[in-house]
């Protein structure tokens, strides 16, 4: 894969830019070109937001089977995250027993490496989420 | 609008078919579904052909002229369309093919459905799969598809107090089912405690709890009901067609305890078919996932939101329960080559109104329901059948 497809995602996972209407003013994470309660009136008019990176456990789960690019990593966690700003988001959960891991859990994001593409190519960097102090 | 009639159908075994290329499975369906019907090559005008992903599972795109060159019809030179909706290929063609009879456009058109997954090795059939997920913020952060059915099982079990064992239910039914079905790729009865003692996959999901990688292709041929007559005594009339979209990510959903647009997609088959949910004889549900069953069957409002897993311990969507669901042994024990599956379930819907289901017949069914989903939900299908 080209690295471009990596590096403009950069802002967004590295610092966690999403977007705020400047209509309705909802807050969207994954970025979002168009607001889906505003919709027309919101083009042209979506800024970009930086989530505070705090959340709470909505759901989350242990893979045992990981996908290619993460064999070796598992078991690891994947969570459903609900941010404070109301959006919802995907991410691993780390730094913590995964025994301890429950619905309902604070969570803060942290920066991590994420995969790689293969042995020799570029390193993929972003946010991965853990137990808030 | 023309009303619309199914005059013949076609599958081939599912499993792990070696010797069998993707175009030996199409032409099979194909073959079959033409035969059953009793129709000649030179009354076909249309053909949709399902396919999720042709170009990583065999590298090859562009299968709808494959599939119009194996039937023999180049010369005929017919309109071929292939659609791609992940797991819900064939639900969706199943939807185009009727919308062109329907219409008037055309009228005879074969709608078939195909995957060959066997061609890959190793996890690549897995990360193939996980495209129908959303690639840059899901599968990028190590979210698998059954990771994702995952989360809503954990949910579901959270919100409702679903077990373990309630999910495992379901694969228990589904294979017992599949266990009288010839063509089904595992014809063996499980039990909870197999299910349980199955490698974990993605927590709370075991390995019996998901459904397998499978090749096979399926057909059925549509026509306008008022030349439906002219082929079969037994004619099944489409009574609805409804698809409906949502967000390509799970995370981006209003709720997570149900598929949003599996419940706009049953409320407007039911509104289009002008029956209730307490109307259907039988239910053919996308349960690639034990828990896509449960939600499944709450979300096309045969029970209450949170009672699926109840529901199934009790025994209401086995075969001699008041809404059999999944006869055929689903997608858990039938196999699931993805772009065949919604015309496969259409395939058992029409051997049940026709009686000709053999030992998993439903006495006197009459209304028989398809729910077929593309990815954790981005699509759903729903068709609603009716022997006339």
């Amino acid at each position: 894969m080209g690295v471009a497809r990596y590096w403009r995602e950069i802002p967004h996972r590295y610092n966690l830019i999403g977007k705020k209407c400047g209509v309705c003013g909802k807050v969207y994470f994954p970025p979002r070109s168009i607001c889906p309660d505003c919709r027309r009136k919101s083009a042209g008019k979506m800024e970009d937001y930086k989530l505070k990176g705090s959340g709470t456990v909505e759901s989350f789960s242990i893979i045992h089977v990981p996908p290619p690019e993460f064999e070796g990593k598992s078991p690891y966690a994947v969570a459903l995250i609900k941010m404070d700003e109301g959006c919802y988001l995907t991410g691993q959960i780390v730094d913590c027993d995964l025994k301890d891991i429950h619905i309902g859990m604070r969570v803060e994001a942290c920066f991590r490496r994420i995969q790689e593409d293969g042995k020799r190519g570029a390193i993929y960097y972003g946010y991965k989420f853990r137990k808030a102090e | 609008m023309r009303e619309v009639a199914i005059i013949g159908i076609g599958m081939t075994q599912f499993g792990e078919l070696w010797e069998k290329s993707f175009r030996d499975l199409v032409a099979e369906a194909g073959i079959k579904a033409i035969s059953d019907a009793g129709i000649e090559g030179e009354k076909i005008d249309a053909m949709y052909i399902g396919g999720m992903s042709t170009g990583r599972f065999i590298g090859q795109e562009h299968v709808a002229p494959l599939a119009v060159e194996v039937a023999g019809l180049q010369d005929l030179h017919i309109p071929a369309v292939r659609v791609e909706a992940a797991c819900a290929s064939g639900g969706v063609a199943m939807h185009q093919a009727y919308i062109a009879v329907a219409s008037g456009m055309y009228d005879f058109v074969v709608v078939g459905g195909a995957e060959k997954m066997t061609d890959v090795v190793g996890g690549e059939a897995t990360n193939i799969l996980a495209s129908a997920a959303d690639r840059e913020w899901e599968a990028f952060f190590g979210a698998t598809f059954p990771g994702l059915y995952a989360l809503m099982a954990k949910y579901h079990m959270h919100k409702y107090g679903t077990t373990q064992e309630q999910l495992a239910m379901v694969a228990v039914k589904n294979h017992y089912n599949g266990s009288m079905n010839p063509k089904a790729q595992f014809k063996r009865k499980i039990t909870v405690e197999d299910v349980l003692k199955s490698p974990m996959v993605a927590e709370p999901l075991h390995l019996l709890d998901c459904s397998p990688i499978t090749d096979g292709a399926s057909a059925v041929i549509l026509a306008p009901l008022d030349k439906a007559k002219e082929y079969t005594d037994k004619i099944v009339k489409i009574k609805a067609s409804a698809l409906a979209c949502d967000t390509l990510s799970l995370h981006g959903r209003k709720r997570f305890d149900s598929l949003p647009a599996a419940v706009h997609a049953g409320k407007k088959a039911y509104e289009m078919a002008e029956i209730k949910p307490e109307d259907v004889d039988l239910a053919e549900v996308h349960d690639c996932f034990t828990i896509a069953e449960i939600i499944a069957i709450e979300d096309l409002g045969f029970v209450e939101k949170g009672k699926g897993g109840k529901a199934t311990e009790e025994g209401l969507t086995s075969l001699n329960g008041e809404i059999p669901v999944n006869t055929s042994g689903g997608l858990k024990s039938k196999g699931h080559p993805v772009g065949a599956t919604g015309i496969a379930q259409i395939n058992e819907i029409v051997l049940q109104l026709r009686g000709e289901a053999e030992q998993r017949q439903i006495k006197d069914a009459k209304i028989g329901l398809a729910h077929n989903v593309g990815g954790s939900g981005g699509t759903a299908v729903v068709h609603i059948l009716e022997v006339v």
